[in-house]
């Protein structure tokens, strides 16, 4: 296990968080870190829609459907429990909320991360996002600027088996199908 | 095509001495720094003027300078703001990034390397003792033909023995892993990967991502130029042969602890290739001893363990974009051997070395931030680098091991950050164009 003591996967958990995002201001290579919670890491960023883009921004579901289904360890490297992508309205404008939950603060692998996103066709959402820099193939300051600026840290956050990484919880299933097939065996 | 005329040579080549010397300057003002580096300027061989005198050259010299000494020597504001944030900040103001903290901070960092009024660095490379001597002398006598540049600190170099191949003061080969880069002319060993582009290390060119972008201004400034990051780690040799001693009963298990952490024996020799015998041999054949890759050949960690330092500095094919990760190394040893079997001493011995990059934070900044000092890089979870990661005797290294892994808790440290800083490394017409007063038309 990769869980210091104190994260004990067997006892669920919440923590509320500071209205920054974090409890003590701690410097990564972008900017500050985004604390570990019984969630694990993740993100929320929220972006409003260029008016009329909501057809394009809908079609790429299909574009991420496909890339995953062709190489279904496209995403990998963000090292991902789940995303989820969700449209919604304030007033008569459109908003784009995307959320992940995942295994290392974002601050570190940002630039895998980037790159990713111009390999898959996930850029191409935010190309639709108000703010998005256009030169963002060249400028990951940019692009990383965009992405704290939008970024809305949780202010709780709650864990059912809190601290669990995905390859902890891929490692299990992996020993329970061994167990099945070994018991398969001694019958 | 690369400016070889143009490149500082410790970019390209790698200068066959034995003994060598930094000092590190502050300048009163423009004109005393300007003077001094018009006078040094001619020193500072290009790629192409040492390779065509390896053989007979007996010194190489670099200069490079930090973001004050480029604000001191009168670049203007608007060249200024254009280069990255990182290195406008420095390396002591990055501390918190790159584990710099506890013992290794910059408030107990020596030579004046944590200050503002650090400027430049002069690196020397010697063939021998006495070249080193004559150069140094030659340099006290042009400092003091000046005035108002003055000698923070110096560092004198100095090969460990055996001095037939490149090692540390723990005894481990070093060199064996460098990355080419394309169109230097050089070919990589096997297992270290194609050539990659001139822009991973040298700016104004094409870098695996394409096109140049985003690059400082004015162009002469900073074409053929790189960045610098300056280490100068201690090792506690003492510390480390007492830590191989109790976690092994005979020479035989020290040496294989030894290689644990390193992921390589200290011949050099991988551990993916005798995961239970050194190959002595093989850890000196260029053709051999860096033809590995974890993938295939070793998932697990059985034979190099997941966080072993060769592991977590180049995890080779498990990592994503490894290409815009890599780095060039440079530098040498310091201090004075510690005979086997020799108590320890106190006296300080160590690395002085440089790691050459293109861009500091992706690639620098990365390699201490997540694979020396991540406590979770592969899941690991309380784990640094055990060479260079930040330790304070908490953490602990696991050796992955059928029918289980052994773990080592309470890991001492066995190296310590002595001082740091990032230079910008110019090209030659650049430091010409330094020299004058940034007058040459950009």
């Amino acid at each position: 296990m990769s869980s210091t003591p104190q994260e004990d996967w067997t006892k669920p958990a919440a923590m509320a968080i500071p209205k920054e995002g974090y409890f003590k201001k701690e410097m990564g290579r972008h900017g500050p870190i985004f604390p570990k919670t019984p969630a694990c890491y993740g993100f929320s960023i929220i972006a409003k829609v260029i008016p009329g883009r909501e057809e394009t921004v809908r079609a790429y579901a299909k574009t991420i459907e496909e890339a995953v289904k062709a190489t279904p360890d496209v995403l990998a490297p963000l090292r991902l429990h789940y995303l989820r992508w969700v449209l919604f309205d304030v007033g008569s404008d459109l908003y784009f909320q995307y959320q992940g939950i995942f295994d290392t603060d974002f601050d570190k692998y940002l630039e895998d991360a980037v790159a990713l996103f111009v390999k898959t066709g996930i850029t191409t959402v935010f190309v639709n996002l108000e703010g998005f820099p256009a030169d963002w193939k060249t400028n990951l300051d940019a692009v990383t600027k965009f992405f704290r600026d939008h970024q809305r840290p949780s202010f709780l956050e709650y864990g059912e088996y809190p601290f669990v990484s995905a390859d902890e919880i891929k490692k299990a299933l992996k020993l329970k199908a061994a167990f099945s097939e070994m018991l398969d065996q001694m019958q | 095509m690369l400016e070889f005329d143009d490149i500082q040579h410790i970019l390209l080549t790698r200068a066959p001495a034995l003994t060598g010397r930094y000092e590190f300057l502050s300048f009163r003002d423009a004109a005393s720094g300007r003077a001094w580096l018009s006078a040094i300027a001619d020193k500072v061989l290009s790629a192409a003027e040492a390779r065509k005198s390896l053989a007979t050259e007996k010194r190489w010299v670099s200069v490079a300078l930090t973001w004050n000494g480029l604000r001191t020597l009168g670049v203007g504001e608007e060249s200024l703001a254009t280069f990255p944030e990182a290195f406008k900040q420095g390396m002591a103001a990055r501390a918190e990034i790159l584990g710099d903290t506890g013992e290794n901070r910059p408030e107990k960092w020596l030579g004046g390397l944590a200050g503002s009024d650090l400027h430049a660095i002069v690196i020397l490379f010697a063939r021998d003792g006495p070249e080193r001597e004559r150069c140094k002398a030659e340099h006290a006598r042009l400092l003091a033909g000046g005035e108002g540049v003055r000698v923070l600190s110096g560092l004198d170099l100095e090969a460990t023995p055996p001095f037939e191949y490149a090692h540390d003061h723990f005894g481990y080969r070093d060199r064996l892993s460098q990355p080419v880069i394309e169109g230097s002319g050089e070919e990589p060993t096997p297992g270290s990967g194609a050539p990659l582009k001139p822009g991973e290390f040298i700016l104004g060119y094409p870098d695996e991502d394409g096109p140049p972008a985003h690059l400082p201004r004015p162009d002469i400034l900073i074409r053929n130029g790189s960045y610098l990051a300056y280490r100068r780690l201690q090792e506690h040799v003492g510390a480390f042969r007492d830590f191989l001693k109790a976690n092994g009963r005979t020479a035989e298990e020290q040496e294989l602890v030894a290689a644990k952490l390193m992921g390589r024996w200290r011949s050099g020799c991988p551990l993916t290739h005798a995961p239970e015998k050194d190959d002595p041999a093989l850890g000196a054949d260029l053709k051999r001893n860096n033809d590995f890759n974890y993938k295939q050949m070793d998932p697990h960690g059985y034979a190099v363990p997941l966080g072993s330092h060769i592991r977590r500095m180049n995890p080779r094919d498990t990592a994503h974009n490894i290409n815009r990760r890599r780095m060039i190394r440079r530098g040498a040893t310091y201090g004075p051997h510690l005979s086997e079997g020799a108590p320890e001493d106190g006296v300080e011995r160590g690395i002085a070395a440089f790691v050459i990059c293109a861009n500091l934070v992706r690639q620098f900044e990365f390699a201490q931030n997540v694979w020396a000092n991540d406590k979770s890089f592969h899941e690991l979870g309380n784990e640094r680098d055990p060479i260079i990661g930040n330790q304070d005797g908490t953490l602990e290294f696991k050796i992955p091991k059928r029918p289980i892994r052994k773990t080592i808790k309470g890991l001492p440290a066995f190296t310590t950050v002595r001082g740091g800083a990032y230079f910008f490394l110019p090209g030659i017409r650049a430091l010409r164009y330094l020299a004058s007063g940034t007058k040459e038309k950009p």
